[in-house]
């Protein structure tokens, strides 16, 4: 494994080139509060491209802010600065990362080619609709610069993802993509957002290993 | 430089600089805190709106001072004199304000007043903190059901796309940029642009407060890598049904005059949402920053509501 180190807006992000290879990268985005794995994952282990995976803001090897202000647009950039840096790849998202994986995908339809969602930490944020508000607080002591940061794991987990917002980009990827399969669920957990991206065409359930080799003909 | 700006703050002999300043830690950074008036009087908490600081209160503030109030305000993290952080969000924010408040070394409740975003996070700050907030005045932060203003058809691909990309585009930009350096008038003019009812001599003022004079010029303190506009999912329509079921002696102050920055908010669609016993002022001929088109008038309305309720 080699990792680079990418300079985006206010974080140093660690992307870790877990295997090189000719193709089509894949790109794995790991889970709330979760970091990139050291090697391979056994499931990936058809997929004939390089495969790498990036550590979030706040996660693994990257930097770790202070006071917090973390969303879930902030990683999807994290992981639109790895497009900058390697070009067109396909998203392995695992929670968090899954749901990362689709507004990245809405907001860069022709650089993302294909995303699997799977089960993960994070992947339900704070639900579909907005609660109620509170003053959100870590502890002092667990603020000591080590990821994961608290405040992500905070944060993230409590974000509200309507479904109408994840149906936003769902449709951006449908008409722009160009892909007749853009997205497999291949996860148990059906929040509301993801509920709701089952309803577009370019969406299908499936498992990840049919996924990858679906994406890996593109 | 110093008489440059001299030259500029004259032309406003009513705009007035805080009495004192400091800085609070909010977690790791730390924002810039401003007082007008009395240290052992009444406090009252301003809130700025985005891509505001403390400073736009220097004409409103020294009334409410005036009338023996102690004025506190605060820039917003990444605005103003405040450190900029790493990431932003509204709930971040209400954390900061939160800490302001625990800065004033008071527990008894106090009133809040805010503008536009900052009037957003009174209203909050008053569901989240009912035992510290004594009294909300909403200036022109009232939301409505049609969300931002300047929202975009986000059933439009090509719209969406655009907007979408713009902003992942901003931030691959955004580590390296600087605010763009130009003259007192230059960085006037271009505020102009999203604030085309307020004055040039207002305008030229602001930029002496709330921008950095560098080698190559003045610039915005403001942190650059914000960027103007809706991003993410979160939407001010979301606050209409918390709103209404507030327990706090409410004032609201709307410009009716509709304007980019403001929320597009009508009479009609504020006065039903507000909570019930609230007080409402649809301001004539007065755009989104009411507190700096008629900061008498404003000032006036506040002394006089809070004299009531506190």
């Amino acid at each position: 494994m080699t990792t680079t180190f990418l300079e985006h807006v206010r974080s140093r992000l660690a992307l870790h080139e877990l295997r090189t290879g000719q193709g089509n990268p894949l790109l794995i985005l790991h889970g709330l509060g979760e970091c990139s794995p050291s090697a391979i994952p056994g499931i990936v282990h058809g997929w004939q491209g390089p495969v790498f995976a990036l550590d979030f803001t706040g996660h693994g090897a990257s930097t770790v802010p202070v006071a917090g202000g973390y969303t879930c647009e902030a990683l999807m950039s994290d992981a639109d600065a790895v497009l900058a840096e390697i070009g067109p790849v396909t998203l392995l998202g695992y929670g968090l990362g899954g749901y990362v994986g689709l507004l990245l995908f809405g907001s860069r339809p022709t650089e993302i080619k294909g995303l699997i969602i799977m089960d993960g930490p994070g992947l339900d944020g704070g639900g579909g609709r907005p609660t109620s508000p509170m003053l959100m607080r870590v502890s002092q002591s667990d603020l000591d610069g080590s990821a994961p940061d608290p405040w992500a794991l905070a944060e993230l987990a409590s974000d509200v993802r309507p479904p109408s917002y994840a149906a936003d980009h769902v449709r951006q990827i449908q008409a722009l993509s160009g892909m007749d399969i853009a997205v497999v669920v291949a996860c148990l957990g059906r929040p509301e957002w993801l509920t709701e991206v089952l309803t577009s065409p370019v969406v299908v359930e499936s498992d990840v290993t049919t996924a990858l080799l679906t994406f890996s003909s593109i | 430089m110093s008489n440059e700006i001299d030259v500029v703050r004259s032309s406003l002999p009513k705009a007035q600089r805080p009495d004192r300043s400091r800085r609070v830690d909010v977690g790791g950074i730390e924002v810039s805190v401003v007082e007008w008036g009395d240290e052992t009087a009444q406090p009252i908490l301003l809130a700025h709106g985005g891509f505001d600081f403390a400073g736009t209160w220097d004409l409103f503030a020294p009334l409410l001072a005036d009338q023996g109030f102690r004025v506190v305000a605060w820039d917003q993290r990444g605005h103003g004199d405040s450190d900029m952080a790493a990431l932003y969000t509204w709930e971040a924010d209400m954390r900061d304000a939160a800490h302001v408040i625990e800065s004033l070394q008071t527990r008894d409740p106090i009133p809040v007043l805010g503008h536009s975003k900052g009037g957003g996070m009174m209203n909050q700050l008053a569901e989240v903190l009912p035992h510290r907030v004594g009294a909300v005045i909403n200036l022109d932060g009232i939301p409505n059901q049609r969300g931002f203003s300047n929202q975009i058809d986000r059933s439009d691909v090509n719209a969406l796309a655009a907007e979408l990309s713009g902003w992942l585009d901003h931030r691959r930009r955004a580590g390296q940029m600087n605010r763009r350096a130009d003259t007192i008038e230059g960085l006037a003019e271009r505020r102009q642009l999203m604030n085309p009812r307020l004055s040039k001599e207002w305008l030229q003022y602001l930029v002496t407060v709330g921008a950095r004079c560098d080698d190559d010029g003045w610039r915005w303190k403001i942190d650059p890598t914000m960027r103007f506009g809706p991003s993410g999912a979160w939407r001010p329509e979301w606050a209409i049904p918390r709103l209404r079921g507030l327990r706090v002696p409410y004032l609201g102050v709307i410009g009716t005059v509709k304007e980019e920055m403001g929320w597009g908010t009508t009479p009609e669609e504020a006065f039903p949402i507000l909570p019930a016993g609230a007080e409402f002022h649809a301001l004539a001929d007065t755009g989104h920053f009411v507190h700096i088109e008629r900061p008498e008038y404003v000032a006036e309305m506040t002394v006089n509501f809070l004299g009531r309720v506190l």
